[in-house]
């Protein structure tokens, strides 16, 4: 194949791949959500769809859900804004899409004699592409507050508008740390960085270089992802559902399409800046190297589908913390919410980028 | 394929800065406002300057019009009590003004050659964060008292009591 073509077909065949798994993996997410809500609340969960007799454990719900939404009357209320209220879902379910771009799903490839990154897009910015696209999906939770013309939804948006706001700065100076050890905040780069060794016997990842950062960065982004304890904007208890109260059918679902796509975009990103992306601890190029000497050569197929197995099952992981937090932890009260981002998150991840730059100063010496 | 994106993120920017003037409704001004502010990003990402785009989007189109779009959700004035706006001799000059503004500028662009080809790696972050802490480091600290001055102005008139 010619290079154009060649290059066309790879990107073309990188973006259904990647897509296809996130939203794979999104329609997995949901039904894992309702069970393990249901196993953490000691109950047995959805077991009743079924195709020809075969129940498969509850598998089929996300699939009758989809059916449900597309088949119901999608109506506008009478006192929304037409234009706006339609133009919502669609705010929000993009920034989420975008996010997939910037993640590298494994090691290079090489495919007919050439190169091939499994990363949509290895920009320049990195995963300051994110910050600017995660910004965005405020607007879709704001618009639909606003739009609905309902007053519920409206409280939602407000809050999450602030919310949002609060915790980006935080998220965003939570990697800084990041940024100074690894020199860089391209994603490749920082995955690479990674795969060394610290004191010679810990992989060198992101947590362990940056267990403040780490945390601090997971905080932020269960509170940008609008997810429990932080999802006072559609809190059930005081504002209906928040800013999708007046939402149904398919749009309904383009908020909750959102809402996993930003978890499973999130435990992505988690997994590749904190915790070595596809790399598998003390896996090189030619196979395992163990800290006393020991070595397994391995064939570089092997090693490649180990390097992607580690990355399915870290993002697995931490799509699967999503839900368990969110059964685990209740909701915080707004002004808790508020403090917590402004006056223990901030200080905390300017503390961490002030002790990052002293110990790397004195380990110059 | 870099002149053809440039015409068609120019022809975006510049329809949607119309439309943010134009339209009547303070929200659609601001949902034209960030269609304009993301295709200048893509202008900046043509001249290879990555971070400036990324901060563009990060602070415009993420911060300030959310800011914008929160004041708008607030008062939200009813359609039918939208201000009506008026051709007055103010705004005619105004219109006269901005056509001459054009026209100079068309006549300024032919005098002197803009710089073809692709740009040199100054936008890059790298090239970014090297600047402002070199070259540029005093005017960056500077800037940054300035930011913090405003920020307690700010929380000054802002709260009564403090």
């Amino acid at each position: 194949m010619s290079g154009p073509l060649f290059d066309l077909t790879v990107a073309i065949a990188r973006i259904a791949v990647f897509f296809a798994f996130c939203f794979g993996l999104v329609v997995v997410m949901t039904w894992v959500e309702r069970k393990g809500a249901a196993y953490i609340q000691d109950r047995r969960g959805p077991n009743r769809a079924d195709i020809l007799g075969v129940r498969a454990w509850g598998l089929f719900h996300p699939l009758a859900d989809a059916l449900k939404f597309l088949f119901k009357e999608d109506f506008i209320p009478d006192n929304a804004h037409r234009l706006f209220y339609q133009l919502a879902p669609m705010f929000s379910l993009a920034p989420a899409i975008l996010g997939i771009a910037i993640i590298p799903f494994g090691p290079d490839v090489t495919v007919l004699g050439r190169k091939v990154a499994l990363q949509i897009a290895d920009l320049n910015v990195g995963i300051l592409y994110l910050f600017a696209v995660s910004g965005m999906t405020v607007y879709g939770v704001v618009l639909a507050g606003w739009a609905s013309g309902s007053k519920y939804p409206l409280l939602g948006g407000l809050r999450s508008s602030a919310q949002m706001l609060s915790y980006e700065v935080s998220m965003g100076l939570s990697l800084m740390g990041i940024f100074m050890v690894f020199e860089s905040v391209r994603m490749s780069q920082i995955v690479t960085g990674q795969g060394g060794l610290l004191f010679g016997v810990l992989p060198k990842w992101g947590v362990f270089v940056q267990p403040l950062g780490f945390i601090l960065f997971l905080v932020a982004q269960y509170a940008e992802a609008n997810r429990t304890p932080f999802d006072l904007p559609e809190g059930e208890s005081e504002l209906v559902a928040g800013y999708h109260t007046e939402y149904g059918s398919f749009k309904f679902s383009m908020f909750m399409m959102a809402e996993y796509l930003h978890m499973v975009v999130g435990a992505a990103v988690v997994a590749t800046l904190f915790f070595g992306g596809w790399q598998f601890p003390y896996l090189a190029d030619a196979g395992f190297l163990f800290p006393g000497g020991a070595a397994v050569t391995l064939p570089p197929a092997a090693v490649f589908l180990l390097r992607i197995g580690a990355f399915v099952a870290k993002v697995l992981f931490f799509a699967w913390l999503y839900v368990w937090v969110r059964w685990t932890i209740p909701r915080f009260r707004y002004d808790q919410v508020m403090r917590l981002g402004w006056k223990v998150m901030l200080p905390l991840a300017l503390l961490n980028i002030f002790a990052t730059g002293l110990i790397m100063l004195l380990l110059k010496k | 394929m870099e002149p053809v994106l440039f015409i068609l993120f120019g022809a975006i920017a510049v329809c949607g800065a119309i439309m943010v003037v134009t339209r009547k409704h303070p929200m659609a001004s601001a949902l034209y406002l960030i269609l304009t502010l993301f295709a200048v990003a893509a202008l900046f990402v043509l001249r290879q300057a990555h971070f400036l785009a990324a901060v563009q989007v990060i602070v415009y189109a993420g911060a300030v019009v959310v800011l914008f779009v929160f004041v708008i959700m607030l008062i939200n004035v009813p359609e039918n009590r939208m201000p009506v706006e008026r051709v007055t001799t103010v705004r005619f000059l105004g219109v006269i003004a901005a056509g001459l503004f054009i026209l100079e500028s068309a006549v300024l662009a032919r005098r002197f050659s803009m710089p073809k080809g692709p740009a040199a790696e100054v936008g890059t972050v790298e090239a970014v964060g090297r600047a402002l802490f070199t070259d540029y480091l005093l005017a960056f600290e500077v800037t940054s008292v300035l930011l913090l001055s405003a920020v307690i102005g700010a929380i000054a008139l802002a709260k009564k009591k403090i």
